[in-house]
C-alpha cells in the first residue's frame, strides 16, 4: 500500500546544497577578514572578530541577492543580525564567567576559606588570613532575610491570589513599585531610620532588614505566579468539605505550591546575595568571626569585596577576585537549585 | 391560546453572605495587614529620608536640584557653611544611564527575536539559560569585570572614536584620558540592564497573535517581513516599556559605576572623558567622611533617587501592562 | 437540457429512497452547473496535488491526496472535522510547514512546476497561491487602504498606479462601497464580514493564480456570506479557487467540484471527488453518500 511505503520529508529544510554554500560563503569572509586585519593597523582578536561579523554579513547577501533579490537580502540581514545580537550577549556573559574563575582560582588555597581577617590585611600575600568570616557573614544576612522576607512576601502574594481583596490592584501596583527602589536607598534608609534613632548600631540584623527591602517583591511575584498555578479544583475540593478559607490555604494550597515556593525564596536569596551598597550602610566591614547578629559589625563577602577594591594592591585585587568567584559559586548553586526546584513543581502538574 | 400570558415578574438578585468564622477573620485581617507592609515600607521610607533631608531641602530650596556645588566648609567661626547641589550628578545619572539604553536596547531587541524567531529549540533553551544567569550576576561583579577587564579594551575603542569622530562634540576630550569615563559606565550598565529589556521583549514577542503571523506569511512575506509589519508593531509598547524598566535599574546602580566612573562634581557630555557621577555612587563616595550636615544633605539625595526611580518604574510599568491588555 | 433531465430524473429517485434534502441539493448544484459559463481566457493549466501525504511529528495526518484543480474552477473540499481538510489545504501553499516537526511527501504543482523542489523561493509561491482565513485577520495597526495594499509592501512590488489597484481589489471583493470614504479609517472598526472581505481585497492585491479559502464564511452572519459566495462566483471567472467548508450547501451552491475528505481514525484520505451536481445527487461511493445525506458528520 502507497500509504505505509511513503516517508515522510521536508524539502524546506536546508539541503546539503544549502549548506554547502553557507559554509563555503563563510570561509571565504574568514579569508577576507584575515587579509583586511593583517593588511590595516587593527589588532586584537576582537579586530578579528568584528571584521569577519561586517565581512561575512556583505558576503553572504551577496549570494542571497542573485536567487531572491532586495527582498531576500533584507531577510538575510535581520537574520544574521539578530544572531550577531545574540552573539555578542553571549560573549560578554562568557567573558565575565572566564574572568571570575580564571583570576578568582590563583588565590583560592586553604587558608582562604578557613580563616579570617583578623591577622592579616589585604596588604599581606595570599595564604595569609581568609574570607570564612564573610562567607559565615553572607550566611547570617541570607539566613535573617529569609526569616523577615519570605512570609511578609508569601502573604503578600496569598492577599493576591487567595483573598484578591479590592486593594489588590492597588497592592499590585505597590510591589512592583518596591522592586524599583534603588539598593543603596534600602541602606539609607535602615541607617536613617534606626542607626540615627535607636540605640542599635551596625549589626547583621540591621543588614537583613535592608535586604529584606530587595527581597520581598521577588519573592512576592514569584509567589504569585507559582500560587496562581494551583489549579482551581483543588481549592473547591477544600472548600465544598466545609473547611475554612486558611485551612484550604494552609493544608491544600500551600503544600500544592511546595516547590514553588522553594523557588521563590532561592530566588529572592539569588536577588541578595550579592548586593552590596545596602550593606555599607547596615553592617559596615568586619574583620572577625561574630556569631551574634543583633550586635557589632560582621564581615560579608561583598564587603571585603569592597574593601579589598579599596586597599588597591594587586594581593587585594586577588583577594577580592578569590572572594567574588566564591560568591558567585553561591550565586549559580541558588540558580541551579531554582530551576530543579521549580522544573519538578511544572512536572507534577 | 390566549397569547397575551402576563409579563413575568423578575426578581432582584438576592445578596449571597456569610458570616465567616472567626479563624478566616483572623486568617484574612493578618493577610491583608502583611500585604499593607508594602505601603508601610515605602511610605517609611519616604518619611525617614524626608525627615532626616528635611532641613538641607528648606535651606538649599529647589537649588539642591540645580546647583553644582557639593561642598561643606568651615567659615572663621567653625560654623559650617554648607551648599548642595545635585545637578552635576543628576546630569550624570541621565548621561550614563542613557548611554546604556543606547547601547542594551538594539542587543536586547535583536536577542528577543533571534530568541523567538530565529533560534534552534536547544540554542534557544541555552541562550535563555545564559540570559537568565546574567540578571542573577551580582552588581559588584560587574564591578570588577568592568574595572578589570572591560577597561582596557574600552579605553582602546574610546581612542579610536576619539581618533575618528572628535569633530562630534560628544566624542571631543578637553585631554586624552580615557579611563573612568561616562563611556565605559553607560558600556557596563549596558550589560547590567541587557536580561531585563531582553526578557520584557521576549514575553511580548512571543504573544503576538498567531493569525496576523499567517496572514502576513500568507501574502508571501519573508520572515523579516512579518517581524517589521506584525511582531514589531504590537511588540513596540513592551519593548519600551522594558526599556524603561532597564532605565530604573541604570538610574539607581551603585557599586558597578563606582568602580568604573571617576566621579567627578562637574557635569560633563564629553563621554570619553574621564569625569562623571551618579547620585547613588556619589552617595557611598561621600559617606564614610560626612558629618552630620552632609548626612542629611546625602538622604535628600536618597529621597529624590527614591521619586526618580518610582516615576520610572511607575510608567514602565504602565506601558508594559498597557501592550499586555489591550493586545494590539 | 440532456443533463437537466438526468438530474431532475436521479433527483426524483433520491428523494423516494431519503427523505432528507440530497435532492434540494442536486438541484442548487445543478442550476450552478447551468449557470457555470466556461472561462474564455486561458490562467495556465493550474494547481495540482500528486500524492500528498502529511505528518505532525509522528502522527500521519494526511495520506495519498491527488487532487486536479483545473484552472478558471471552484473546487469544495467537504468532510467531518478532522480528516485532513485544512491539513490539505496548508499544503498547497507551503504554510503547513510552519508548524513545528511537520513533514510531508508527494508533489504540489503550479502550471506544472513542483512548488516544493529545493532551492524555490516559497515566498515567491505564497504571492501566486493566496490564502483567506477562517478569522478574519486584518492588520490591525494599519487602514483600510493600507491593509489592502500591504502585501505589495510586503513583497516589495512596484506597482505603478496604487490606487486604481485599490479600487480594483475592493470592488471585486465587493467591499468598495461601504468603504470608498473612508479608506483611512482603521481596519478594526470593520464588522466581521467586511472584514473578511477586506482580507479577501487584500489577498487580490498581489495577483494570485489561486485563492485558497479555508471555512472563510464560518465566523460570519448569514448575510455577509452569501456576499461572499457572489464574490467568490466572479472571482472564479479569472482565478482558481479551493474552498474548504463545513457547509454542505454553500459547497453546492459555491462549487463546481466536490472533493470529499474523509478519515477513519487513521490518516485522512480523499475518498470521491467530481463534479458538484454528481457528488450531490449521485455519488460513487457508499461513504459520500453517507455525508451527503447527513446520516453522520
Amino acid at each position: 500500500m502507497s500509504i505505509t511505503d511513503t516517508k515522510p520529508t521536508r524539502p524546506w529544510a536546508a539541503s546539503p546544497r544549502d549548506r554547502a554554500l553557507t559554509a563555503s560563503s563563510v570561509l571565504l569572509s574568514v579569508a577576507i577578514t584575515v587579509a583586511i586585519v593583517l593588511a590595516t593597523p587593527m589588532k586584537g582578536k576582537l579586530a578579528y572578530f568584528f571584521v569577519f561579523l561586517i565581512t561575512w554579513l556583505i558576503i553572504d547577501s551577496l549570494y542571497v541577492v542573485r536567487k531572491f533579490g532586495a527582498k531576500g537580502v533584507r531577510d538575510a540581514l535581520a537574520a544574521k543580525l539578530t544572531l550577531y545580537g545574540a552573539v555578542v550577549v553571549s560573549m560578554a556573559v562568557f567573558s565575565i564567567l572566564w574572568a571570575t574563575v580564571d583570576e578568582g582560582i590563583a588565590g583560592l588555597n586553604l587558608a582562604f576559606v578557613t580563616e579570617n581577617m583578623r591577622n592579616a590585611s589585604f596588604f599581606d600575600p595570599i595564604g595569609k588570613g581568609g574570607v570564612l568570616h564573610a562567607i559565615i557573614g553572607t550566611l547570617e544576612l541570607i539566613i535573617i532575610s529569609i526569616i523577615i522576607a519570605v512570609p511578609m512576601g508569601i502573604l503578600t502574594a496569598l492577599y493576591l491570589t487567595e483573598i484578591k481583596g479590592k486593594a489588590a490592584g492597588f497592592i499590585q501596583f505597590l510591589v512592583q513599585a518596591m522592586s524599583g527602589v534603588p539598593s543603596v536607598v534600602a541602606g539609607l534608609f535602615i541607617y536613617a531610620a534606626i542607626i540615627l534613632n535607636t540605640p542599635l548600631r551596625a549589626s547583621a540584623f540591621l543588614g537583613g532588614l535592608a535586604l529584606s527591602i530587595l527581597m520581598i517583591p521577588t519573592v512576592t511575584r514569584t509567589a504569585q505566579e507559582v500560587l496562581n498555578l494551583v489549579p482551581r479544583d483543588l481549592r473547591e475540593a477544600g472548600l465544598a468539605m466545609g473547611a475554612t478559607q486558611w485551612k484550604t490555604v494552609a493544608l491544600v494550597v500551600l503544600p500544592a505550591a511546595r516547590s514553588g515556593l522553594i523557588t521563590a525564596t532561592i530566588l529572592g536569596v539569588a536577588r541578595i546575595a550579592g548586593e552590596t551598597a545596602p550593606l555599607l550602610f547596615t553592617v559596615g566591614v568586619f574583620d572577625g568571626y561574630n556569631f551574634n547578629p543583633f550586635v557589632g559589625g560582621t564581615g560579608t563577602l561583598p564587603t571585603v569585596i569592597w574593601a579589598g577594591l579599596g586597599a588597591g594592591t594587586p594581593e587585594a585585587a586577588q583577594r577580592a577576585w578569590s572572594a567574588i568567584l566564591i560568591l558567585l559559586i553561591v550565586v549559580l548553586i541558588m540558580f541551579v537549585l531554582a530551576r530543579t526546584v521549580g522544573s519538578r513543581q511544572f512536572k507534577k502538574k | 391560546m390566549s397569547i397575551d400570558a402576563p409579563a413575568k415578574v423578575i426578581p432582584q438578585a438576592r445578596k449571597i453572605t456569610t458570616k465567616p468564622r472567626v479563624s478566616d477573620q483572623i486568617f484574612r485581617a493578618v493577610v491583608t495587614g502583611f500585604s499593607f507592609s508594602a505601603l508601610v515600607i515605602l511610605a517609611l521610607i519616604a518619611a525617614f529620608l524626608l525627615l532626616k533631608g528635611f532641613s538641607t531641602l528648606r535651606e538649599q530650596g529647589f537649588g539642591f536640584i540645580t546647583n553644582y556645588e557639593w561642598n561643606v566648609t568651615l567659615d572663621e567661626s567653625g560654623k559650617e557653611i554648607a551648599d548642595f547641589g545635585l545637578q552635576a550628578m543628576l546630569i550624570g545619572t541621565m548621561v550614563i544611564s542613557l548611554i546604556a539604553v543606547v547601547i542594551a536596547v538594539p542587543l536586547s531587541v535583536l536577542t528577543a527575536l533571534f530568541l523567538t524567531f530565529y533560534a534552534p529549540e536547544r540554542v534557544k533553551r541555552i541562550l535563555v539559560t545564559i540570559v537568565d544567569l546574567m540578571a542573577a550576576f551580582p552588581s559588584i561583579l560587574y564591578g570588577l569585570w568592568g574595572l578589570f577587564i572591560l577597561m582596557p579594551m574600552a579605553v582602546y575603542w574610546a581612542e579610536l572614536l576619539h581618533k575618528w569622530l572628535s569633530w562630534i562634540p560628544l566624542f571631543d576630550v578637553p585631554q586624552p584620558v580615557f579611563t573612568r569615563s561616562p563611556f565605559i559606565a553607560g558600556l557596563v550598565l549596558a550589560v547590567m540592564i541587557i536580561p531585563i529589556i531582553t526578557s520584557v521583549s521576549r514575553e511580548v514577542f512571543a504573544q503576538t497573535p498567531l493569525d496576523r503571523v499567517q496572514a502576513a506569511y500568507a501574502l508571501g512575506a519573508t520572515k523579516w517581513g512579518v517581524i517589521k509589519a506584525v511582531v514589531l508593531p504590537f511588540g513596540a509598547n513592551g519593548v519600551v516599556g522594558g526599556s524603561m524598566l532597564g532605565l530604573g535599574r541604570a538610574f539607581g546602580e551603585t557599586v558597578a559605576v563606582y568602580f568604573v566612573l571617576n566621579i567627578v562634581f562637574r557635569a560633563n557630555f564629553e563621554i570619553l572623558f574621564s569625569q562623571g557621577g551618579n547620585v547613588a555612587s556619589m552617595i557611598v563616595l561621600k559617606f564614610g567622611e560626612a558629618g552630620e550636615t552632609e548626612i542629611g544633605a546625602l538622604m535628600a539625595a536618597g529621597l529624590v533617587l527614591f521619586f526618580l526611580t518610582l516615576i520610572v518604574n511607575f510608567i514602565a510599568n504602565a506601558v508594559v501592562n498597557r501592550t499586555v491588555k489591550s493586545g494590539r | 437540457m440532456e443533463a437537466q433531465t438526468n438530474t431532475e430524473k436521479n433527483g426524483t429517485q433520491m428523494s423516494e429512497k431519503n427523505t432528507t434534502t440530497p435532492s434540494s441539493l442536486s438541484d442548487v448544484a445543478a442550476k450552478r452547473a447551468e449557470a457555470k459559463v466556461a472561462g474564455t481566457t486561458p490562467l495556465g493549466t493550474g494547481l495540482e496535488a500528486r500524492g500528498v501525504h502529511a505528518w505532525f511529528d509522528k502522527h500521519h495526518a494526511l495520506a495519498d491526496v491527488s487532487l486536479d484543480f483545473s484552472a478558471g474552477t471552484v473546487t469544495a473540499l467537504i468532510g467531518p472535522s478532522g480528516c485532513g481538510k485544512s491539513t490539505f489545504i496548508r499544503t498547497l501553499n507551503r504554510m503547513h510547514e510552519f508548524i513545528p516537526d511537520t513533514s510531508m511527501a508527494g508533489q504540489v504543482l503550479l502550471d506544472g512546476k513542483d512548488i516544493y523542489e529545493p532551492g524555490i523561493d516559497v515566498t515567491k509561491i505564497r504571492l501566486q497561491i493566496g490564502m483567506v482565513f477562517q478569522k478574519p485577520n486584518p492588520f490591525p495597526s494599519m487602514t483600510i487602504g493600507e491593509n489592502v495594499l500591504s502585501g505589495l509592501k510586503l513583497a516589495q512590488l512596484k506597482v505603478s498606479n496604487q490606487e486604481e489597484l485599490l479600487e480594483e481589489c475592493l470592488v471585486r471583493a465587493g467591499l468598495w462601497n461601504e468603504v470608498k470614504d473612508r479608506l483611512g479609517a482603521h481596519a478594526g472598526g470593520l464588522s466581521g464580514g467586511q472584514q473578511q472581505r477586506l482580507c479577501i481585497a487584500r489577498a487580490l492585491a498581489v495577483k494570485p493564480k489561486v485563492l485558497l479559502m479555508d471555512e472563510p464564511c464560518s465566523a460570519l452572519d448569514p448575510g455577509s456570506t452569501l456576499r461572499i459566495e457572489e464574490t467568490i462566483s466572479q472571482l472564479s471567472k479569472s482565478m482558481t479557487i479551493v474552498i474548504v467548508t463545513h457547509n454542505m450547501q454553500q459547497a453546492a451552491r459555491v462549487s463546481d467540484y466536490t472533493a470529499f475528505f474523509l478519515s477513519d481514525g487513521g490518516p485522512g484520505q480523499m475518498i470521491e471527488v467530481g463534479p458538484t451536481n454528481e457528488i450531490f445527487s449521485r455519488p460513487r461511493d457508499e461513504r459520500t453518500e453517507n455525508y451527503v445525506t447527513g446520516r453522520f458528520g
